[in-house]
């Protein structure tokens, strides 16, 4: 199924008579792994949900590759703050396999051979709300890639982990990358972006300002805002 | 002071010699409120599930009169239920007027709306907590009922309890319907409203305390079973 190219005409999102995103035009190709940049408030998590299909839309248009249904069969996200479903770290894995249909024990099983890929195969039947944030991180990444997306959508998964715990998570994302996941990210963290993004798209005031390969982002950004805000100065 | 100790000792001794009456009576209230309550467990559940994950547009309303009919009067719902199940009325043809049936459908419209209102408060929350990651699935209308019912659990229990609190203590409305008759109808409640009426006190403080253990012990009957205060779990 080809799912991609994702073009994003003229897309937007309004609350309460604020503009959060847009107008956005933007195609997304199926290869390698977009990062998100941008401060606070610029919409970065706004624009991921929009893409993902959880926000609603207030003008414009999202067309995938292939039918909305199908493309949202195949698409995962992984929040900020990770939700965590009161029961074990298992049951927690293989509950989007249950929702597909699929029996408990065989969606255990995969569960169980996820949560040892992502290291938590030591925990399965500990509730999942008494991990800790980068266990928990780690578990959304596994219930997200249990299904086996073909985009993952992740926003900000490092946000408040330690060096050890990023690097673990970004080691399960090279690897998901590696196997043909689509990744599009948000990310505050200039490093990770450098490390992981093959392309780069930094929103400002809900708008993107600049979408570019990642190296080109890095050696010279096109725009003053965009340099400012790889320098560390305030951009708003 | 003095009657407080005879209803303590007549309630010990009724309960050591295993008087076949209190027997009778406990057993019977027992059915009753279990029966109502599981069958308003089985309503306001699933539509507090709803309600937290469902947007319509009589929504709001609806979440407000079902708060409002928390305080429903029970002789009044009692009241109702008399006219409907009466031989004039409606349902008069089924009989049911007198019956422990009768006591069961009072308290069940009596308790829906409290289980219902409670449960709705915790399920709500817990909506809000699982909304995007349930839609973000693509998870079915149902199958994110089925997962607000099953992950709060632990806190539709104690709706279930209060609910069983409210059945248990009821008399206005089951003495309405159920006509308070000897071997036939009469519940630990409506038995304690007769011995008051006759006067005999320490019966009735005796019975009353055979009705706050009886509650209690099934409160601590289902917190174990459920295992809501065990650690690390819900």
């Amino acid at each position: 199924m080809q799912m991609f190219p994702l073009e994003a005409k003229g897309a937007r999102v309004r609350r309460r008579g604020k503009v959060l995103v847009g107008p956005v035009d933007l195609t997304l190709g199926g290869q390698g792994t977009s990062i998100i940049i941008g401060p606070n408030g610029a919409g970065k998590t706004t624009l991921l949900k929009m893409l993902h299909g959880i926000v609603r839309m207030n003008g414009g248009s999202l067309r995938w590759g292939c039918a909305l249904e199908e493309a949202q069969k195949h698409q995962a996200f992984v929040f900020q703050t990770p939700v965590m479903l009161r029961r074990s770290v298992i049951d927690n894995i293989a509950y989007p396999l249950r929702l597909t249909g699929s029996s408990r024990r065989q969606a255990r099983s995969r569960a169980a051979d996820w949560a040892g890929r992502v290291g938590l195969g030591e925990i399965l039947e500990r509730q999942a709300t008494m991990l800790s944030g980068g266990e928990r991180q780690k578990l959304a990444l596994a219930r997200a890639l249990v299904r086996e997306p073909q985009v993952l959508f992740l926003d900000e998964p490092c946000a408040a982990l330690d060096g050890r715990a990023t690097r673990e998570i970004e080691e399960i994302l090279a690897h998901a990358a590696g196997s043909g996941t689509r990744l599009i990210m948000s990310t505050h963290n200039m490093g990770q972006a450098r490390r992981l993004a093959d392309e780069v798209i930094f929103v400002l005031q809900g708008r993107i300002h600049e979408f570019s390969p990642a190296a080109e982002f890095f050696a010279g950004p096109k725009t003053a805002q965009a340099r400012a805000f790889l320098n560390g100065d305030i951009v708003e | 002071m003095s009657d407080l100790w005879a209803g303590l000792s007549q309630a010990f001794w009724l309960l050591v010699t295993l008087d076949a009456d209190l027997v009778e009576i406990t057993l019977r209230s027992l059915r009753v409120t279990l029966t109502a309550l599981v069958i308003a467990c089985a309503i306001a559940l699933p539509l507090a599930a709803f309600l937290a994950v469902r947007r319509f547009r009589a929504r709001r309303a609806t979440i407000a009169v079902l708060n409002a009919l928390m305080g429903l009067p029970p002789v009044v719902v009692g009241l109702i239920v008399y006219v409907f199940l009466s031989r004039a009325g409606p349902f008069g043809v089924f009989g049911l007027l007198f019956t422990p049936t009768a006591m069961i459908i009072a308290q069940v419209i009596i308790v829906v709306p409290l289980v219902a209102s409670i449960a709705h408060q915790s399920l709500r929350e817990l909506w809000s907590d699982y909304h995007d990651l349930l839609i973000s699935m693509n998870a079915t209308q149902m199958q994110r009922i089925k997962a607000l019912l099953w992950d709060g659990r632990r806190a539709l229990l104690t709706a279930a309890l209060a609910g069983f609190g409210r059945a248990i203590g009821e008399v206005g409305a089951i003495m309405v319907v159920g006509g308070n008759i000897d071997h036939a109808t009469r519940v630990l409640t409506t038995a304690i409203a007769l011995e008051t009426g006759k006067g005999e006190f320490a019966m009735a403080l005796g019975l009353g305390f055979v009705l706050i253990a009886l509650a209690i012990a099934v409160n601590l009957a289902i917190h174990w079973l459920g295992r809501t205060e065990s650690e690390g779990r819900w």
